[in-house]
């Protein structure tokens, strides 16, 4: 048996199979997990740290089945890729049900202020953030990698990061104002749009993901 | 800035084909699932709806089969609808690949079950499908019916979309009951007055016969996103032209 070469770690909240689905389809050679065996992850060359629904359910669903240690270690020790909540949970604290997140990154982690959401033509913007955005890198990475600068991505989502350090960020958008919406440092990569769900431009990214040396 | 406005295709599947019925009726048979889905992946469509209109049980599991081919393949977000009555159907149909998923006539029959949806999965994955059409015998303009149109239930569009929101949707699909079919235009007066009435996005839907439909969907109707069945099956127009048009009138698309 080939050795598991990517991880993606099941805490009980929600679907995984997309996120399986789009690796499979882009690296139909790689052996890709789900799973919620730490041993597992820590045997894994690559892991994948999705998750969805509410910050304070993943946070529970995650200590619930002991996997804190072993997304901590991932996070310090081998190529490591967060989507949507698993950015969030890098963070020391969400906004959402007043949450303490892993804290490998000080920031926070904050709800899209009403008074803010509206356009340049002072039209309502909806939360959630639901649909195509553009994606503007804010250096070149790796995970970039044939991804033109402006492309757009698939995003849900409330709230977003917010991280002390401003050069952890990879990737702004605009809803309306700039956040950040990709975090790179050493060998962790995580965005805040859903790469599995963003068409040829996500599939590429997960692509480079399965071929970064970082 | 903001979000591009997405085109939806909508397949009508029942028994495991596409269909389009014209007023809820006179069905018509348009496709494969998997093979349309991956012909609007190609053209750029922005996500897929698929509206599950089996009557029989006996082959309501179809459907999870064909989101399960669909989801292997085709990498944007999948809403699928038509038949959910409890949590564990939600649940189901995620766990077959569905990102989100659309909740009709059982929001009125036991609106508990879009509460405890939302608290289970989220509310970035469930939305509530509302069909309304415009009457005369009610103190307000637009009422709610269930059963694809056929029952009356004596609720205000307006009022039920901020009432389903507050339980927890994520999204409203808002079909106008007296234009589905029909290819005269959404109407925008109730997408209108149903966006201004909540903050989470609103998809119109029923009555798209042209290009020019998406865009007053959208500048008139205020809607986040536009879907449509029939012009994009019977190939009168692609994706990718309606994105075109939609473009070349101002609105931001992908």
């Amino acid at each position: 048996m080939n050795s598991l070469q990517v991880a993606i770690i099941d805490y009980g909240m929600g679907n995984l199979r997309s996120v399986a689905n789009a690796f499979r389809a882009v690296a139909p050679d790689v052996r890709i997990e789900v799973t919620s065996d730490p041993a597992h992850i820590a045997a894994a060359e690559r892991v994948v740290f999705p998750g969805q629904g509410a910050m304070p359910d993943c946070i529970r669903e995650l200590d619930a089945r002991g996997l804190r240690q072993a997304v901590t270690d991932a996070t310090r020790e081998k190529p490591f890729l967060g989507i949507c909540i698993g950015l969030q949970m890098l963070f020391e604290h969400s906004e959402e049900g007043d949450t303490p997140g892993l804290g490998i990154y000080p920031g926070e982690v904050k709800r899209f202020p009403a008074e803010k959401m509206f356009d340049e033509h002072g039209a309502k913007l909806k939360v959630p953030h639901m649909g195509w955005s553009q994606v503007q890198q804010a250096a070149p990475h790796a995970l970039w990698h044939d991804i033109p600068d402006q492309e757009r991505f698939y995003y849900v989502h409330s709230y977003y990061v917010e991280p002390d350090d401003a050069a952890l960020t990879a990737a702004t958008t605009a809803y309306p104002f700039d956040y950040t919406c990709a975090i790179a440092r050493d060998n962790v990569f995580a965005v805040q749009f859903h790469p599995e769900k963003s068409a040829a431009a996500g599939l590429q990214l997960l692509r480079n993901f399965v071929n970064w040396k970082p | 800035m903001g979000c591009a406005k997405r085109i939806i295709p909508c397949l009508d599947v029942t028994d495991g084909r596409v269909v389009k019925g014209v007023n809820f009726l006179e069905l018509r048979d348009a496709g494969d699932p998997v093979e349309i889905a991956q012909r609007y992946n190609e053209q750029g469509a922005d996500e897929l709806t698929f509206l599950d209109i089996t009557a029989s049980s006996d082959n309501r599991d179809l459907i999870l089969h064909i989101i399960e081919r669909v989801a292997e393949q085709v990498f944007i977000p999948l809403t699928v609808g038509g038949g959910v009555r409890k949590v564990e159907d939600v649940r189901r149909l995620l766990n077959a690949g569905a990102d989100k998923v659309s909740i009709n006539t059982t929001a009125v029959l036991n609106p508990q079950v879009v509460e405890d949806a939302a608290s289970r999965f989220g509310s970035q994955c469930i939305v509530v499908a509302i069909d309304a059409k415009k009457v005369d015998n009610q103190p307000f303009e637009w009422e709610v019916f269930t059963h694809g149109g056929r029952h009356a239930t004596g609720l205000d569009a307006v009022e039920w979309a901020r009432k389903m929101v507050s339980l927890g949707a994520g999204e409203l699909l808002v079909t106008s009951m007296d234009r589905d079919g029909t290819k005269i235009g959404f109407n925008n007066p109730l997408n209108k007055a149903i966006s201004d009435a909540v903050d989470v996005p609103l998809i119109a839907s029923g009555g798209v016969g042209n290009l020019q439909h998406l865009v007053d969907g959208v500048t008139l109707g205020g809607a986040d996103a536009v879907l449509a069945a029939s012009i994009f099956h019977y190939g009168e127009f692609t994706v990718q032209q309606a994105k075109d048009y939609m473009r070349q009138h101002g609105l931001e698309v992908r």
